[in-house]
Order: structure tokens, then sequence, then C-alpha cells
């Protein structure tokens, strides 16, 4: 039973045919890397599932995206509900004018939650799950902008980590870090795998390999290949993906 | 050739720079220099004195006593420090009640002798005269009145410049009038000034945009004499109705039509600041399942609050220094104002009202220039606090 599924996914931005036609089933508790040139439509896809596109004027959808089953496209979904089910990490750490605690608390805060242990246990809690409590312990209180780029990052996951949602959305998360944060992206990546379900945009192959379980490929806002990474790694069945692996374009 | 074209543009353009550089500091130097006469005029009106009994142990009078006591408000002596008698009051054209026109001569030769006599023989008077009749057998005892102190001026609780003997160039009416009035302007102003800003920003479709701007961009270029007319036509007499007040030309009335005035500003600046803030923070917020009203309400305004702020303190400034519009509506009386029903007067109104009427290089002429000083104080102190902020502002960007 796949937890997000969309079906025959045409989208426009004004007159722009940007998305064309794609089908996807993606399982519970898996990695799923989406990979391609950059302008492929691996960002607005990937906003497409929680709705993020809904900000931008003069856009237009077709065809269906079941999440838990639910078209989340139907006119009687919240879309601030189907956001705390649906989590996003952004592609540049974004953490708010806020201290570090407060950052992972507004979630909790926004969505109607009082309880003042419940918050700090949530905030601790999730400040571990995203690694990042050991070094911030001792100043929750500071700034979040006085954290390095990598740990913002890591914030920001954690932020997104403390209303519980059932999917994580990261877009290109690793793309402004230096190398050991990466790796530190990755790390954790490995370890919610086991309570959430994430869809990662990469443009790093090896990353795409080291951390999915299974790998999208698009070009030109087209689903090329969707498959087991390993497959799409070692075997691709087209050879346009081949040649974006191996570095022949792209 | 080209060269020497970029060197004499580069040449004209510091030159300028230097020019107005040198215009501002001219003017301020002006406004001091002129202001600063204030301190050198007697207290009483310029070639008069005042003269009491030889036998009055009273040797000094404050402005404020004398103006009293020549309105009939002090009448004993024990209120100023003299003894228990009543206090009579001498001017100039009483002498006829005094001594018969024919006792002073057909050229007046003997005005100064009677007046003489007279201070010498009425223990309880007090005598406002001209220095040219005291003569030096004078038999009463010039009071050494001194000159106007700058504690006069800072701190003096009235303002009435044309009064006779001794003039009152108190400021506190006037600078608590203008601050009163610009607070509360910004007190209303504020409120609806960020609304519209975060409508514009936030919510504002591109269409309402395109509409709303412009016209929002021209109520800040009309003149404020209309601002002025529209105040005495609607907001006054709507005041006078509301309150059930005997006139409705009050603090109100101004910090109304002020508050439109600073509108424009607050709105042009706040909104601004507002966009500054990065569309992926606002993502994150809504990400998390905020609403847009929580989301601009615990995210973006946060973001900007420094923005806001310099709308603030610009708006004050546009508030403080605003003459005509104010001068209209506000009824102009100095008193220190408690509250905003009643009549005030600031300080640019009291500028230009005044200084046709204020004899050139007199006293009071010379309190105006003070008076522009300490709009020019204000206004520096409002500036310096605009930089600190957009500074801050500026730190936190990076
Ligand atoms: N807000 C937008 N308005 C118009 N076109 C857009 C917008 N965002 C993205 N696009 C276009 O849609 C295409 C896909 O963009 P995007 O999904 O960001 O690609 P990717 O994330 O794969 O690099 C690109 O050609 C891009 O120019
Ligand atoms: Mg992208």
């Amino acid at each position: 039973m796949s937890i997000i599924s969309t079906k025959n996914v045409d989208f426009y931005y004004g007159d722009f045919h940007a998305l064309k036609g794609i089908s996807m089933e993606i399982e519970p508790n898996t990695v799923t890397a989406f990979i391609g040139p950059s302008g492929c439509g691996k960002s607005t896809f990937l906003r497409l599932m929680n709705r993020m596109n809904d900000l931008i004027d003069h856009t237009r959808m077709t065809g269906e995206i079941l999440i838990e089953g639910q078209n989340i496209y139907d006119k009687t979904v919240r879309v601030d509900e189907l956001r705390t089910k649906v989590g996003m990490v952004f592609q540049k750490p974004n953490p708010f004018p806020k201290s570090i605690y407060e950052n992972v608390a507004y979630g909790l805060r926004v969505n109607g939650i009082k309880d003042k242990d419940l918050i700090t246990h949530t905030v601790e809690e999730s400040l571990r799950n995203a690694a990042l409590w050991n070094e911030v312990k001792d100043k929750l209180k500071k700034s979040a902008f006085e954290l390095s780029g990598g740990q913002q990052q890591r914030l920001c996951i954690a932020r997104a980590l403390a209303i519980k949602p059932r999917i994580l959305l990261m877009d290109e998360p690793a793309s402004a870090l230096d190398p050991l944060s990466t790796s530190k992206i990755e790390d954790l990546i490995f370890t919610l795998k086991n309570d959430y379900t994430i869809v990662i945009v990469t443009h790093n192959m090896q990353q795409a390999a080291r951390v999915s379980d299974k790998t999208a490929f698009f070009y030109l806002g087209e689903l090329v290949e969707f498959d087991d990474t390993q497959q799409i790694f070692l075997k691709p069945k087209i050879e346009a993906t081949q040649n974006y692996i191996t570095g022949r374009f792209g | 050739m080209r060269r020497f074209i970029e060197k004499s543009v580069e040449k004209v353009l510091m030159a300028s720079g230097a020019i107005t550089s040198l215009t501002i500091l001219l003017i301020v130097v002006f406004l001091f220099r002129q202001g600063a006469g204030l301190f050198r005029n007697s207290v009483v009106e310029e070639n008069y004195s005042l003269a009491v009994n030889k036998t009055n142990p009273v040797e000094k009078l404050t402005p404020e006593e004398i103006k009293n006591i020549f309105d009939r408000e002090i009448v004993n002596w024990a209120q100023v420090g003299g003894l228990n008698e009543d206090i009579s009051v001498f001017r100039l054209n009483d002498i006829t009640s005094y001594v018969s026109e024919e006792a002073l001569g057909e050229e007046m030769q003997f005005l100064s002798h009677h007046l003489s006599e007279i201070v010498d023989t009425h223990p309880h008077i007090i005598a406002f005269i001209p220095n040219e009749y005291i003569r030096k057998d004078f038999k009463g005892k010039v009071l050494d009145v001194g000159k106007i102190t700058p504690s006069d001026f800072f701190a003096g609780k009235e303002w009435f410049p044309t009064a006779q003997p001794a003039p009152l160039f108190g400021l506190l009416p006037l600078l608590l009038g203008t601050l009163w009035v610009s607070f509360a302007a910004i007190l209303f102003a504020l409120p609806f000034g960020l609304a519209v800003a975060i409508y514009l920003a936030e919510l504002a479709s591109t269409r309402t945009r395109a509409v709303l701007k412009p016209v929002i961009e021209l109520l800040a270029g009309i003149p404020s004499v209309i601002y002025g007319f529209f105040g005495l036509v609607v907001v006054v007499p709507l005041i006078q109705k509301t309150f059930d007040l005997p006139v409705g030309e009050t603090a109100l009335a101004g910090s109304v039509i002020l508050a439109v005035m600073a509108m424009p500003t607050i709105i042009t600046i706040a909104e601004d600041a507002i966009r500054t803030v990065p569309r992926a923070t606002k993502e994150a917020s809504l990400a998390l399942g905020a609403s847009q009203m929580q989301t601009i309400f615990k995210v973006i305004l946060p973001y900007c609050v420094s923005g806001i702020m310099a709308a603030v303190v610009l708006g004050i400034g546009r508030a403080v220094g605003e003459t005509m519009a104010v001068l209209m509506v506000t009824g102009n009386s100095a008193i220190i104002p408690t509250t905003l029903l009643e009549p005030v007067r600031t300080i640019p109104a009291t500028i230009a009202a005044e200084l046709g009427e204020a004899p050139t290089g007199g006293a009071h002429y010379e309190a105006l220039f003070m008076l522009g000083v300490i709009l020019f104080l204000i206004t520096l102190f409002i500036s310096i606090l605009i930089e600190i902020i957009s500074a801050k502002q500026i730190k936190q960007q990076q």
C-alpha cells in the first residue's frame, strides 16, 4: 500500500508546461530520491505534495495526488492540516528570526499546542532526532542565526520533525552545506527512514545512491525512469538515465 | 578629452556635496546665533524698568511673577516674598490719576520728577516706567530683574510673548504640544498604516495593488494646506459634535490630520520592510501548517520589526515638523496639554504664526529662533534614531 500515489499529474506555470503526466507510487518508510538536470521539474513535483505551489499565482494542475489514500487537491482538504502531515525541508537553511527553542516550538504553537511540558519535551526530542541536541542544549535561548549553516539546516529538520509528520519532503537539503555537514544530514536521513517516508531532491548522484531506496529520474518535465536505486545506478533501462548518471549530460 | 570631462564631472559632484553640507552647517550656525541672542535680553521690555518704593524689601522678581502682578493675579507683596501689603500697580498712563496734566508741564518736563515722587510716597507701589524718565535723583528703588535665563525658556510653563511688562517665553507648552500631537498622531496612524502595509505586501492581488499604491503615493503629494481645509471642514466639526465641546479645534483634530498625513510614509516604509522578508522564511512557516495570519503575525512582522520601527520614526519626523495643517486645526492656545480634547499649539505652528508680527531682533524674534533650534534638535534626534535602527537592520540581515 503506497503512502503517496500520483496519477497522471500535469502542471503549468501560466503557459509553461512544467510537469507532464507524472504517475508514481511511493511506499511508506522508504527514501525516494528525485534526480535530473536543473529545471526538469523536481522541485515543482515535490512542492505539489504539500501544496506549496498553491502560493504561486497563475498555476494549474491536472491529475491526482493521493496521500494515505486521500486526494489532497480535494476541496474539502484543509491545506494547513495537510502540511502538518507532510513536512518540508528547504534548499537553503531558513530558520525563523527566533531562538533555537522557539524555532522548534513554532510548529507546535501554531497548531494550537499550549502545554508547556509537552512543548519542552517535544523540542528536546526533535533536536535529538535531528542529531543537534548535544550541540545546542546549552544555548536554546540563543538566536538560531548564531548557528553554522549545517546546524541551521539540522535545526530546520528538527523544526519539521516536531509536528510529527508522516512524510518529509527535502529539496536539495545539503546543497548549501560543506561535506561534513552533508554527511551528517545523510546519516540523519538514514535513521529517520524508520519513522518517516522521505522524498529527497538531490543533484548529487553519490548522495542519491547512498541514501535512497528508490530513485526517480526526471527530464524536461517527464518522469523518465523510476525504479530501485540499485537498478537505476547499475542497470538503467533507459539510455537517457544512463547518460545522466554517468555524467554525459546535465 | 573624455578623461577631462569625467574629472570635471567628478569635481562638480564633489563641490555640490560640499556646498550642501556647508549650507546645512550655515543654517544651523545661523539659527543658533540668533536663538542664543534671547538670553541677552532683559526680562522686562527693552528700555523699561520696574521700580518699587525704597522701603520695599523685595529685590528680585521672576518673569512669571511680574506677569502675574501686572495681570492682578498676584495682589499681595507677601506672595512674592515681601510684606503683607496689597500691591498697587502703576503704568505710565496711570499718571493722570496721581497728578494733573498741568502739573506735568507743557512738554512733560516735570514727568520724571513726579514719577520719582509717586514711587517715593506710595510704599506698596510697583511702577513700570521708561528708562528715560529715571534720573540720577530718582527716589525709588529700580529692581534688578536680570536677563532671561535658559531656565526661563526651557522650564517656562507659559508662552506669552506679547505680555507687558515681562513677556514669557516658556518652551514647555509648545514642546509638549508638539510631542503630544505627534505621538497621538502616530498612535492613530500606526495600526492603520501597518494594516494597509500588510495588506499591500501580503494579501492584495496585483490588480488591487496597482490601484491602491498610486492613490497612497498621491496622498503624500497633497499640499498640507489642503489637509488643513479638510480638517477644518470635516474633522473639527465632527470632533466638536461627538465630544460636545465648545470648539472643535483641538489636539485631537491635529493628530487625526497628522495621522492621515503620516500614513503614506508609514505605509511605504513598512511595506518595503515586509517585502524584505525572504520567501523561504514565509514558506517555512506555511509548511509547518501555520495559517497565513499566523505567518504574518508570528514570523513576518517579527522579522521586519526594525523596518517598521523606522517607518514609525519617520512618520513621527513628518508629524513633528508639519506646520500648516496643524496651525489650521489645533486652536493654537499655548497651554500645557492634559487631554486630547484641548486646543494646543505646536512649535512649527508658533514660528509660522508669530514670526511676521515679532519685531526683528527683539526678544520675541529671538525666542522664535530658539524654537527653531529646538525643532532642529528634535529632528536631528529622530534622524539619529533612524540611523541606529537601520544600522541594526542591516546587521540583522547579514
Ligand atoms: N514560480 C515559477 N514560475 C514560472 N516558472 C517556474 C516557476 N518555478 C519554476 N519554474 C519553471 O519550471 C521548471 C521546473 O522548475 P523546478 O521544478 O524548480 O526545477 P528543478 O527543481 O528540477 O531544478 C523550470 O523550467 C523553471 O524555470
Ligand atoms: Mg529545484
